[in-house]
C-alpha cells in the first residue's frame, strides 16, 4: 500500500517555508554562530563564550533569551512602519537564498532552472532592508550607514555577478543542481577522482566572489556601513531587543547563505568524491558535506574579518571599479575563449 | 586676437547659467554631526561638533570638560603625601608617570633628593608605565581602523608589564608608590629577572604588531598622508610628546632636561619622523616602546645598592615657595606648578597635561577630511580623557 499524500500548492509551499526556517535557524544559525564565535575568540587569543552549555555551545540560545527580554524601543521621530519592517526584510531575503541551494540529489527546496540568477537577484534585496533601516531610524549615524551600504552594494554586486558568469559559462547552465553535477562528473586531465570543482579552473572568479561577498555582507575590511568606531553601529544604531537580534541573526545567517552559494558554485556543492551522484545516501550525507564546505568558506570570510582594518569609502569604490570589475571581465573572456578551444 | 561672436558669447553665458542652476539644485544642506560625548571612538566623554558636507568635514570643534573632576582644587585640601592618590588618576594608563613630576616638585621645594637607588627604580617604573600606556595605543589604533584583533593582543601582552608593577606596588592601575624622598618599598626578590623576561615579551609584541598591523597595506592607505601636522603648526599649538616628534621636531624632555632621575645614565635614541601624518605618529610610538624597553634593560643591570628613602621628617611640611617640574610622560609633556605657603598641603597646583594641548589642534587638522579620517586622526593624536579634563 502506498501512502500518497496529495498536497495542494500552498500547503507544500508552507511546508517548504517551514523547512527553510528550520534549516536556517538550526544549522546555519547555531552552528555557524557557535563555530565562528569560538573561532574568532581563539584567533584573538581569548576563550569566548564558555558559560552557556558545554564550552559555550548554547550561547545563541542564551542571547535569544536575553534579547527577548529587552525593551523594544522605537525612536519618536522614526518612521514606525518602515522601522519595524526593515529587520524582517533583511532576514527574509536570507531565507530566500537558502531556498534555491541544493543539499542533495533530492534534498532541495526548489530546483529552479535559473537558480544562479535567482540567487544573485534575491541576495541583493537585503540591502533594501538596510537602507530602509538607515532611513527610518531618524538618526544621522544610521542614515550615513544606510547610504554607505547602498553605495557599497551597487559597487560590489557587479564583480560578484561577473565572477559567477565564469562558472555559468563553464557549466553551461544556470541550474544549481546541474552545476553541481557538472563539477561531480568533471575530469582533471582525464582523472575524475574528485570531479572538477570549479575552484580549480575559476580560482580568479572564486577570489573575486569571496571579496565581493565580504563587501555584500559588510564584513571588515568592507564594514563601513556598521563601522563601530565611526558610526556607532551604523544602520543598527537605533535598534534594540528582538529587532536587533533579527539583524544580528541575519548577519551570521547571510554569511552562511553566501558561503553555501560559494560552496555550490566553486567547491562542488553537496557531492562527495567516492559516492555515486544519484546515490540515495547522498540525501543524508549531502547536507553534511554541504555544511562542512559552508563552514570552510565562512571560516575564510571571518578570517579576513578579524585580520584586516577597514577601507575608507572612496578606497572601497576604487578597488571595485578599477580592479575587480576589469579583472572579472578578463576572467569571463578567458573562460569563454578556453571553453570554445577545449 | 579673435573676436568672440555674439552667438558664441550667448552660448558661453548660457553654459555658465546652466552650471549655476545645477549647482544650486545639487547643493546640499550642511549637517551637524555630534561625535560624542557618548561615542565609541572618543573612549570617554569627548565631544566633537563636526559640521559636515556629505561625508566631508567643514569644521570640527572639540568640546572638553565632560569629565572634569576638579583635581587642581581637590589637591588644595589634601596634604602632600595624599596628593599622589588623586593624580594617579589623571592619565589612568600612564599611572606611575603622573606621580613623578609632582613628587620631584615637592622635593625641589624641600631641597631634598631621593637616594640613587630610588631614582633608578622611579625611572624604571616611569618607563614601565610608558610601555603599558603606549602598548594599548598600538592595539587601540587598530580598533579605530576596524582591525579589532590587535587590541586583544595588546591587552594580553600589556598584562606582563602590569604584573610587574603589581608585584612591586600592589596596584595594577594606581600604584601610588612614589613618596617624597624616595619610594614606599624596595623591589622584591627575583623581580629583576622577571622584568628582563617581560621586556623581551614586550619587544616581541612590538614585532608582532608591526607585522600584523603596521605592515598591513590597508593600514598604510588609511593613515599615510592623513592628518598631516607640519612642525611649525605643531609647535604653535603646543603639541608635545610623540605627536611633536612625529612632525619632525627633535624634542624629548628625558634627554633635554636635567633631572635627578636616571635617564642620564641610559643610552637611548629619540625617534622622530619627518612626515607628521597619522602613520608617523603610530610609528614613533612603536619605536618609543622599543626604546623604553631598552632603557629598562640598561637601568636594571646597574641599580645601585643603598637605601630607598632619604631622611624626611615624619610630618611633611613643605617650605614656602614655587616650583615647576615637567616630565616626558607617555602622552607628552606633563608638568606641575606647585605653590606652597609652608603648610601641610599645597596652596595651589596647576597641572599641565599633554592631551589637553594635543587635542586643541583638532579644529586645524580636521578641516576638509572625511568622517572616517576624523577617527583615524583622533586615534593617532592619542588622548586619554582623564588627561584632557583632569
Amino acid at each position: 500500500m502506498t501512502f500518497a499524500l496529495e498536497l495542494s500548492y500552498w500547503q507544500s509551499t508552507i511546508l517548504r517555508i517551514v523547512g527553510v526556517l528550520v534549516a536556517v535557524l538550526i544549522p546555519a544559525g547555531t552552528l555557524v554562530y557557535v563555530f565562528l564565535f569560538k573561532m574568532m575568540s581563539h584567533m584573538q587569543s581569548r576563550l569566548g563564550p564558555m558559560e552557556a552549555g558545554p564550552h559555550g555551545s548554547l550561547q545563541l540560545m542564551a542571547e535569544v533569551g536575553k534579547f527577548l527580554q529587552k525593551e523594544d524601543i522605537v525612536p519618536t521621530k522614526a518612521d514606525r512602519t518602515l522601522f519595524t519592517l526593515a529587520p524582517y526584510l533583511v532576514v527574509g531575503t536570507v531565507l530566500l537564498v537558502y531556498l534555491a541551494v541544493p543539499f542533495g540529489p533530492d534534498a532541495y527546496f526548489a530546483d529552479l532552472d535559473t537558480g544562479v540568477f535567482y540567487l544573485l537577484a534575491v541576495s541583493s534585496v537585503s540591502v533594501i532592508g538596510v537602507l530602509v533601516a538607515g532611513w527610518a531610524s531618524a538618526n544621522k549615524y544610521s542614515l550615513m550607514g544606510g547610504l554607505r551600504a547602498a553605495g557599497q552594494l551597487i559597487a560590489y554586486e557587479l564583480p560578484m555577478v561577473l565572477a559567477v558568469v565564469g562558472v555559468v559559462i563553464q557549466a553551461g547552465s544556470l541550474n544549481l543542481q546541474h552545476i553541481v553535477s557538472v563539477q561531480a562528473h568533471g575530469e582533471i586531465f582525464g582523472w575524475g577522482g574528485i570531479g572538477n570543482p570549479f575552484i580549480l579552473t575559476q580560482i580568479v572568479g572564486f577570489g573575486i566572489f569571496l571579496l565581493a561577498t565580504q563587501a555584500e555582507l559588510t564584513q571588515t575590511p568592507f564594514d563601513m556601513p556598521i563601522a563601530e568606531s565611526e558610526l556607532v553601529a551604523g544602520y543598527m544604531t537605533e535598534y534594540s531587543g528582538m529587532r536587533f537580534l533579527l539583524f544580528f541573526i541575519g548577519e551570521f545567517a547571510s554569511a552562511g547563505a553566501f558561503a553555501a552559494v560559494a560552496a555550490t558554485l566553486f567547491l562542488g556543492g553537496w557531492w562527495l568524491p567516492g559516492f555515486g551522484f544519484d546515490n540515495n545516501a547522498m540525501n543524508i550525507v549531502g547536507p553534511l558535506v554541504m555544511v562542512g564546505k559552508m563552514m570552510f568558506v565562512a571560516f575564510l570570510i571571518f578570517w579576513f574579518r578579524f585580520t584586516y582594518p577597514r577601507f575608507r569609502e572612496d578606497q572601497l569604490q576604487t578597488l571595485a571599479w578599477k580592479y575587480l570589475i576589469p579583472l572579472s571581465l578578463v576572467n569571463i573572456m578567458a573562460t569563454a575563449v578556453l571553453k570554445v578551444v577545449f | 586676437m579673435t573676436a568672440i561672436s555674439e552667438r558664441q558669447q550667448r552660448g558661453y553665458i548660457g553654459a555658465i547659467a546652466a552650471e549655476a542652476r545645477v549647482n544650486v539644485e545639487l547643493e546640499t544642506e550642511g549637517m551637524t554631526l555630534n561625535i560624542g560625548p557618548q561615542h565609541p571612538a572618543t573612549h570617554g566623554t569627548l565631544r566633537i561638533i563636526a559640521k559636515l558636507d556629505g561625508e566631508q568635514v567643514v569644521s570640527a570643534e572639540p568640546v572638553m570638560g565632560y569629565m572634569h573632576r576638579g583635581y587642581e582644587k581637590l589637591v588644595e585640601v589634601r596634604t602632600f603625601p595624599q596628593v599622589t592618590t588623586l593624580i594617579n588618576r589623571i592619565d589612568w594608563l600612564g599611572n606611575f608617570a603622573n606621580e613623578v613630576p609632582f613628587i620631584l616638585a615637592a622635593e625641589q621645594l624641600m631641597e631634598i633628593e631621593a637616594p640613587a637607588r630610588a631614582q633608578y627604580i622611579r625611572t624604571i617604573f616611569f618607563e614601565l608605565s610608558r610601555q603599558a600606556n603606549l602598548m594599548l595605543f598600538l592595539g587601540d589604533m587598530g580598533v579605530q581602523l576596524g582591525a579589532i584583533t590587535a587590541v586583544f593582543y595588546a591587552f594580553r601582552d600589556r598584562e606582563h608589564v602590569l604584573n610587574l608593577m603589581e608585584s612591586v606596588t600592589g596596584g595594577r592601575f594606581h600604584p601610588n608608590f612614589d613618596r617624597i624622598g624616595g619610594l614606599k618599598d624596595d623591589l622584591p626578590k627575583g623581580w629583576v629577572e622577571e622584568c628582563k623576561g617581560a621586556m623581551v615579551k614586550v619587544r616581541r609584541f612590538c614585532d608582532e604588531i608591526e607585522e600584523l598591523l603596521m605592515g598591513n597595506e590597508i593600514f598604510e592607505t588609511r593613515t599615510r598622508g592623513i592628518g598631516v601636522i607640519p612642525a611649525e603648526v605643531a609647535l604653535g599649538y603646543g603639541l608635545s610628546g610623540a605627536n611633536l616628534r612625529a612632525s619632525g621636531v627633535d624634542w624629548d624632555l628625558r634627554r633635554d632636561n636635567d633631572y635627578p632621575l636616571a635617564w642620564k645614565d641610559a643610552d637611548f635614541k629619540v625617534w622622530t619622523h619627518p612626515d607628521g601624518d597619522s602613520f608617523a605618529r603610530y610609528w614613533v610610538r612603536l619605536q618609543e616602546v622599543r626604546e623604553s624597553t631598552k632603557i629598562v634593560d640598561q637601568l636594571i643591570e646597574n641599580i645601585p645598592a643603598g637605601p630607598i628613602m632619604a631622611k624626611v621628617p615624619r610630618i611633611i611640611k613643605v617650605p614656602a615657595g614655587e616650583a615647576w617640574v615637567s616630565t616626558e610622560n607617555p602622552l607628552g609633556e606633563m608638568g606641575y606648578y606647585v605653590v606652597s605657603k609652608g603648610d601641610l598641603g599645597p596652596f595651589r597646583v596647576k597641572i599641565r597635561t599633554a592631551s589637553f594641548n594635543n587635542i586643541s589642534i583638532v579644529p586645524w587638522v580636521m578641516r576638509g577630511v572625511y568622517v572616517p579620517d576624523v577617527i583615524t586622526i583622533l586615534a593617532s593624536l592619542y588622548f586619554i580623557l582623564g588627561d584632557i579634563d583632569r
